[in-house]
């Protein structure tokens, strides 16, 4: 054939979702007592688009002054309010935040990926959805204590203090806000920095609810916001969800005090694929493990460990399904890569990409072109890692994957397992005694098997190690949140 | 029997005198740093030499208790009940020599016997719960997705125990039996004012089908261990009894530095039951798998 044929073009139109029908605040205060209020501090910091690089809004600072009001607040409203109440009405008022929230979805997800930088696919078809799911959840448990503790009184701790990180802003909230109110708790809770926003139009939706004032305040701010916080006296328990160092901080700030903890911190999780396992499913399950959420996530498949014998062939098709990851307009219902979630974090993940290829290792990138506003990084991936290497050994979290080969069962138990992490791990393989003797062995809290990534509010999470302790989610979350005798 | 009073008269032939000394990995070394303290009745008499441990002998043991872990774990819960089942069987059986170790330590007779009977009826019941635990703790979640997941409760692994000061023979069971039901392994410092019944219980748990380095018992000085005990990284969760405020302080800054988990309890307190000791070192491991579709990916299990 002389004549080539033409090229194809296989580039997908846009298909952006409306941002008409949201509203955001120029300015938003913080939520105590059940209003919005200017913080003492008189501080304001910019939210940002991270697509952008736009001000989406202007955010309260709380000091310390702040926290002391949001935690008075949230002890009023336990003592006068929440804790008198019959736990059948505590139901009923977490019921309706399920129902308002699911009839704010678009605008929740919107908001969410406006915010946040995460694909508009993502927070719709998981973040709102699943957040909603757990305030639906949890409501029932209101009443149904007694049946979760056997032999044992369960009441609430109090006032709890919340912190949740940026990865998952409203879907953290919910996981975090559902059980403690179920269980007979108020809250202070602070979102990260860089992603106040839906948790803020959560407040709005407490109001709606008509939940008792103080029963759920939101104070705003970064990391000192948080310490004062987990330094306030009449605050007894902190439920921290975060960077492993920051939870160490905590955990020692907090000796000796009476205080309650969990820590939900960070992990390097193995995902495993053995020779006999269906390739194209796994690949799906590698791809969904690293770069689901920009690879913004705890339990991130970010270590894949393939089998010598399909090694190659995993790669080859490993990369090929990479090159047709969509990057860019996190609103664009096309888009699998949205941004990374703020200029720092794009900024460590460059890091450790220098680190990998420093370290001599074979990198591998996507083609897909890059806006050129915003912070993006293209799915990345490293080969011929070395367990010593540092890209294997740390947290990255952004959208690197560390690939190793290994031989046997036992090596590659040796391999996962030999990390200060234990938070999550994948196992693909066809032999179901093959599963069992991998998801007991690995030591990790949370063991996927030909399938990642995948959350229920019935389903508990959290680490072994230094990936934290406690459990969030399904009856064995609940304990986090109740004092048994 | 375990008195040698040095200053009381002698029948022939002479009594020939244990020497007390540690127990790691299943062997009964003595402490690598050749110190000692000595154990002397409420009269002042010399009763024996116990080992003053080192940081090192804490290191040792923690090497015998990691190497130990996942054999142990990995036992059916059967077999492990059937172990801890013959702790108690073991511990009966020498009866009359705790109890006079005790009377020799300065026990009352009756508080003696009271003690020894409550620490056999805490094993047999602990032996009881090695496979029921994970049977009333674990969970079948009814999760959205077509996916079949469930939760069961999972040793920590590696334990350090800084057992009670008060019971000589109660304090040290509590602070081993229940973290071993869990299929984790211990790294347990003895009754300062009590040491020797712990290593007499030694003695036991070496008889007693329990494989080397799933316990591992010190004796020694709280004060000089404690903190190699919070800070040591390989070690996952540690327990401790009667601590001040202050020494709890400092063993939890340590203890973060890998996130330990840390339990402190008083030896008094009621409001805990057996099997929360047990509970208290466990995690909670959660497996997913897909199901193939039934009826539609709206259902689950």
């Amino acid at each position: 054939m002389s004549k080539k044929p033409d090229k194809i073009s296989w580039q997908l139109s846009p298909a952006p979702e409306s941002t008409e029908h949201i509203t955001i605040n120029k300015r938003y205060g913080l939520f105590i007592g059940g209003e919005f209020v200017q913080p003492l501090t008189k501080k304001y910091f910019n939210t940002i688009n991270p697509a952008t690089e736009q001000v989406l809004s202007e955010i309260a600072l709380a000091g310390e002054r702040d926290v002391d009001a949001a935690v008075k607040a949230a002890r009023k409203a336990y003592t006068t309010v929440w804790s008198k109440m019959p736990a059948s009405e505590r139901a009923r008022y977490i019921y309706r935040i399920a129902r308002l929230l699911q009839e704010r979805a678009r605008e929740f997800a919107v908001i969410e990926t406006m915010d946040g930088g995460k694909s508009i696919r993502e927070s719709r078809d998981i973040d709102v959805p699943l957040a909603a799911a757990h305030f639906f959840y949890h409501a029932g448990w209101a009443d149904k204590l007694a049946y979760a503790f056997p032999q044992k009184k369960a009441s609430p701790l109090g006032v709890v203090g919340q912190i949740i990180p940026w990865n998952f802003p409203l879907l953290m909230a919910a996981w975090k806000i559902a059980p403690a109110l179920a269980a007979g708790n108020t809250i202070v809770l602070k979102p990260a920095e860089t992603t106040s926003l839906t948790a803020l139009k959560l407040a709005e939706l407490m109001r709606d609810a008509g939940l008792p004032d103080g029963v759920v305040n939101i104070i705003t701010g970064a990391g000192d916001t948080g310490k004062y916080l987990v330094a306030h006296p009449d605050v007894n328990k902190i439920a921290f969800t975060g960077s492993t160092d920051v939870g160490k901080l905590i955990q020692r700030s907090i000796a000796g005090t009476q205080k309650k903890l969990t820590l939900e911190l960070g992990g390097k999780a193995a995902n495993i694929i053995f020779e006999d396992a269906a390739i194209d499913q796994a690949v799906e399950g590698i791809v969904n493990g690293i770069y689901f959420n920009q690879g913004h996530v705890c339990c991130a498949g970010s270590r894949l460990f393939v089998q010598e014998s399909i090694a190659v062939e995993v790669e080859r098709r490993l990369k090929h399904r990479m090159e047709s990851l969509v990057l860019g307009d996190p609103l664009d219902k096309n888009t699998d890569i949205g941004a990374i979630n703020s200029k720092g974090q794009l900024e460590t993940i460059r890091k450790y990409i220098d680190i990998g290829k420093k370290e001599g290792l074979e990198m591998f990138q996507t083609n897909c072109p890059v806006p050129a506003k915003g912070y993006w990084c293209r799915p990345t991936l490293f080969t011929g890692v070395a367990q010593s290497s540092i890209i294997a050994q740390e947290e990255i979290f952004g959208p690197v994957l560390a690939v190793q080969t290994f031989r046997t069962v036992d090596e590659v138990i040796d391999k996962a397992n030999n990390t200060p992490f234990g938070l999550s791990a994948g196992v693909w393989t066809d032999k179901g005694s093959k599963i069992f003797n991998l998801t007991s062995r690995l030591k990790a809290g949370v063991v996927w098997a030909n399938t990642y990534n995948k959350f229920d509010p019935t389903s508990p999470f959290g680490g072994y190690k230094e990936s934290g302790f406690g459990r969030e989610g399904g009856v064995h979350g609940l304990q986090a949140y109740v004092n048994l005798t | 029997m375990a008195s040698k009073k040095t200053t009381s008269k002698t029948t022939l032939p002479l009594a020939v005198n244990k020497t007390y000394k540690i127990y790691i990995g299943g062997a009964f070394p003595r402490t690598e740093s050749g110190r000692y303290t000595e154990v002397r009745d409420a009269r002042g008499g010399f009763i024996a030499n116990v080992c003053l441990s080192s940081r090192k002998d804490f290191r040792n043991a923690v090497v015998a208790a990691r190497a130990a872990q996942e054999g142990w774990q990995d036992r059916s819960a059967y077999n492990r009940s059937q172990t801890v089942y013959r702790v108690a069987e073991m511990l009966q059986q020498r009866e009359s020599l705790f109890i006079d170790e005790m009377l020799t330590m300065g026990y009352a007779r009756t508080k003696a016997k009271r003690e020894f009977d409550a620490s056999v009826d805490l094993i047999v019941h602990y032996a009881g719960w090695c496979d029921k635990y994970i049977q009333i703790y674990s969970s079948v979640n009814p999760v959205a997705s077509s996916h079949f997941n469930f939760s069961v409760p999972e040793a920590t692994g590696v334990v350090a125990s800084i057992a009670a000061q008060d019971a000589a023979l109660r304090g040290i069971i509590q602070a081993c039996v229940p973290a071993i039901c869990g299929g984790n392994t211990v790294v347990m410092l003895a009754s300062e004012k009590y040491p020797l019944c712990a290593v007499t219980f030694a003695e036991v748990l070496a008889t007693s089908d329990l494989p080397g380095g799933v316990v591992n018992i010190l004796t020694g000085n709280r004060a000089e261990l404690q903190s190699h005990f919070a800070s040591h990284m390989d070690v996952n969760a540690l327990i401790a009894w009667d601590v001040n405020i202050g020494d709890e302080i400092a063993i939890c800054r340590k203890a973060a530095d890998n996130v330990k988990r840390t339990y402190f309890y008083e030896s008094g307190n009621k409001s805990l039951q057996p099997v929360d000791y047990i509970m208290n070192l466990q995690e909670i491991k959660t497996t997913w798998h897909p199901i193939e579709i039934i009826k539609g990916s709206g259902s689950g299990y």
